[in-house]
C-alpha cells in the first residue's frame, strides 16, 4: 500500500513537470506505466477512465484521480491529485511572478514563440497515441474522425459530442 | 502585481467563481468558461491580462487551465488566491469523477454494466477526437510557415504513432524549436 503511493506519487510528480502543452501531453507515458509498468489498471480501463475524467466537469487530467483510486483506494487519488497538479501549480506560481517583471523582454517573445509548435505537436500526440492504445474497430474509428471534424471546424458542444458518440456505439453494438 | 485590476475579489468570491466555472465546462471547454467568467461577467482583469496568463499557462508544464486558474488566483490574491482559484476549480469535480469511477468499477459484471461500458467506448472515442480537433484549431491559429509546423509534424508522429518517450523528445525539440524561431527571427 505505501509502496503503491509512493509509486503514485512518483509518477504523478514527475509527469507533472513534463505536462508540456496541457495534461494530455502525458497521457501516452501515463498510459505505459499505469497499465504497462505497475498494471493497476487494463488498457480498456484506461481509455474508460479517459472518458470519465473528460465527460465530467472539470480538468480532463482529473483522471489521475481514477487511476490514484484504483490503485490504493481514497488514499491513492489524493495523494494522486497533489502529485499531479503541486508541482505544476508551484511552478506556474513562480512563473508568473518572473513573466510579469519582463514582460517586455526579447526572451519572452522568442520562448513564446518556440514553444507553440511543441505544444501543437504534443496535443496531436495525445490523440495518436490513444488510438494506438486501444482496440479501433471501424465505428470506433468513425466516431473519433467525426468528433475531430466536428470540434476542429463547428461551435457544437463538446457534451453534446460526448453524448453522440455514447449513443452512436449504443446503437451500433 | 497588478493593481489595475477593475475589482478585486474576496478570496470567497475567487472560490465560488472558479467552482461555477469548474461545473459548467465539460469535454474541453474551460478556457472559454474561464475567460467568460473572469473577463466578461466578472470583469476582475481585462483581455490583455487574461491572454498573457494563458500563453504562460502553456508554457508552464500541467494542465493548462489549472495552471491558467492558478495564474488568476495568484494575481488577483497572491498565494491564498491561488489556492482559493485552485480547489474552486477542482474540489467538486474531483468527487464527482471518483463518484463515477466507483460506479464503472462496480457496474462492471452486472446486466447495466456492459452499457455504461458501451456508452463509455463511444464517448472515449469522442474524447480521443476532441484532442484531435484542439489540435487542428491550434494548428490553424497559431502555424502559418513550414518551420513550426516540421517540428509540430516531428513531435506528433514521434510520440503518437512510434511510440516515443515523451521527455527524450522534449529534450531533443524543445532546444531544436528554440534555436529554428531564433534563427528564423535573425
Amino acid at each position: 500500500m505505501i509502496v503503491t503511493l509512493v509509486q503514485l506519487v512518483l509518477l504523478f510528480g514527475g509527469l507533472s513537470l513534463l505536462a508540456f502543452g496541457g495534461g494530455t501531453a502525458v497521457l501516452p507515458d501515463m498510459q505505459r506505466a499505469a497499465v504497462g509498468l505497475h498494471h493497476w489498471l487494463t488498457g480498456p480501463e484506461f481509455l474508460d477512465f479517459f472518458a470519465i475524467s473528460r465527460a465530467a466537469p472539470g480538468p480532463g487530467s482529473l483522471i489521475v484521480v481514477l487511476i490514484g483510486q484504483k490503485a490504493a483506494g481514497l488514499a491513492g487519488a489524493l495523494v494522486s491529485f497533489v502529485a499531479m497538479f503541486g508541482p505544476s501549480c508551484a511552478l506556474t506560481y513562480v512563473a508568473a511572478r518572473v513573466w510579469h517583471r519582463y514582460s517586455h523582454a526579447a526572451w519572452r517573445v522568442l520562448v513564446e514563440r518556440a514553444l507553440a509548435p511543441v505544444a501543437i505537436g504534443l496535443t496531436f500526440a495525445s490523440g495518436l497515441a490513444l488510438i494506438h492504445g486501444t482496440e479501433h474497430g471501424w465505428v470506433t474509428y468513425a466516431v473519433t474522425a467525426g468528433a475531430t471534424l466536428a470540434f476542429a471546424f463547428t461551435e457544437l458542444n463538446p457534451v453534446a459530442l460526448l453524448a453522440g458518440g455514447a449513443v452512436v456505439l449504443l446503437v451500433a453494438r | 502585481m497588478g493593481n489595475r485590476e477593475p475589482r478585486r475579489p474576496s478570496l470567497a468570491s475567487l472560490f465560488v467563481g472558479f467552482v461555477s466555472i469548474g461545473m459548467m465546462s465539460f469535454g474541453g471547454g474551460l478556457t472559454a468558461w474561464i475567460r467568460r467568467e473572469v473577463v466578461q461577467r466578472r470583469g476582475w482583469m481585462d483581455d490583455q491580462q487574461f491572454l498573457s496568463g494563458y500563453a504562460l499557462s502553456q508554457l508552464v508544464p500541467g494542465a493548462t487551465n489549472v495552471n491558467l486558474a492558478v495564474f488568476i488566483g495568484a494575481q488577483l490574491r497572491g498565494v491564498p488566491g491561488a489556492v482559493s482559484a485552485l480547489l474552486g476549480l477542482t474540489a467538486l469535480p474531483v468527487a464527482i469523477v471518483l463518484v463515477l469511477g466507483a460506479i464503472y468499477l462496480h457496474s462492471r459484471g452486472l446486466p447495466g454494466g456492459a452499457l455504461f461500458s458501451t456508452a463509455l467506448t463511444g464517448m472515449g472515442a469522442v474524447a480521443i477526437g476532441l484532442n484531435l480537433g484542439t489540435g487542428i484549431r491550434l494548428a490553424r491559429l497559431h502555424i502559418r510557415r513550414v518551420v513550426p509546423a516540421l517540428v509540430t509534424a516531428v513531435i506528433a508522429i514521434s510520440i503518437g504513432v512510434l511510440g516515443f518517450p515523451l521527455l527524450y523528445v522534449l529534450v531533443v525539440m524543445l532546444p531544436v524549436s528554440l534555436a529554428l524561431t531564433w534563427w528564423e527571427q535573425n
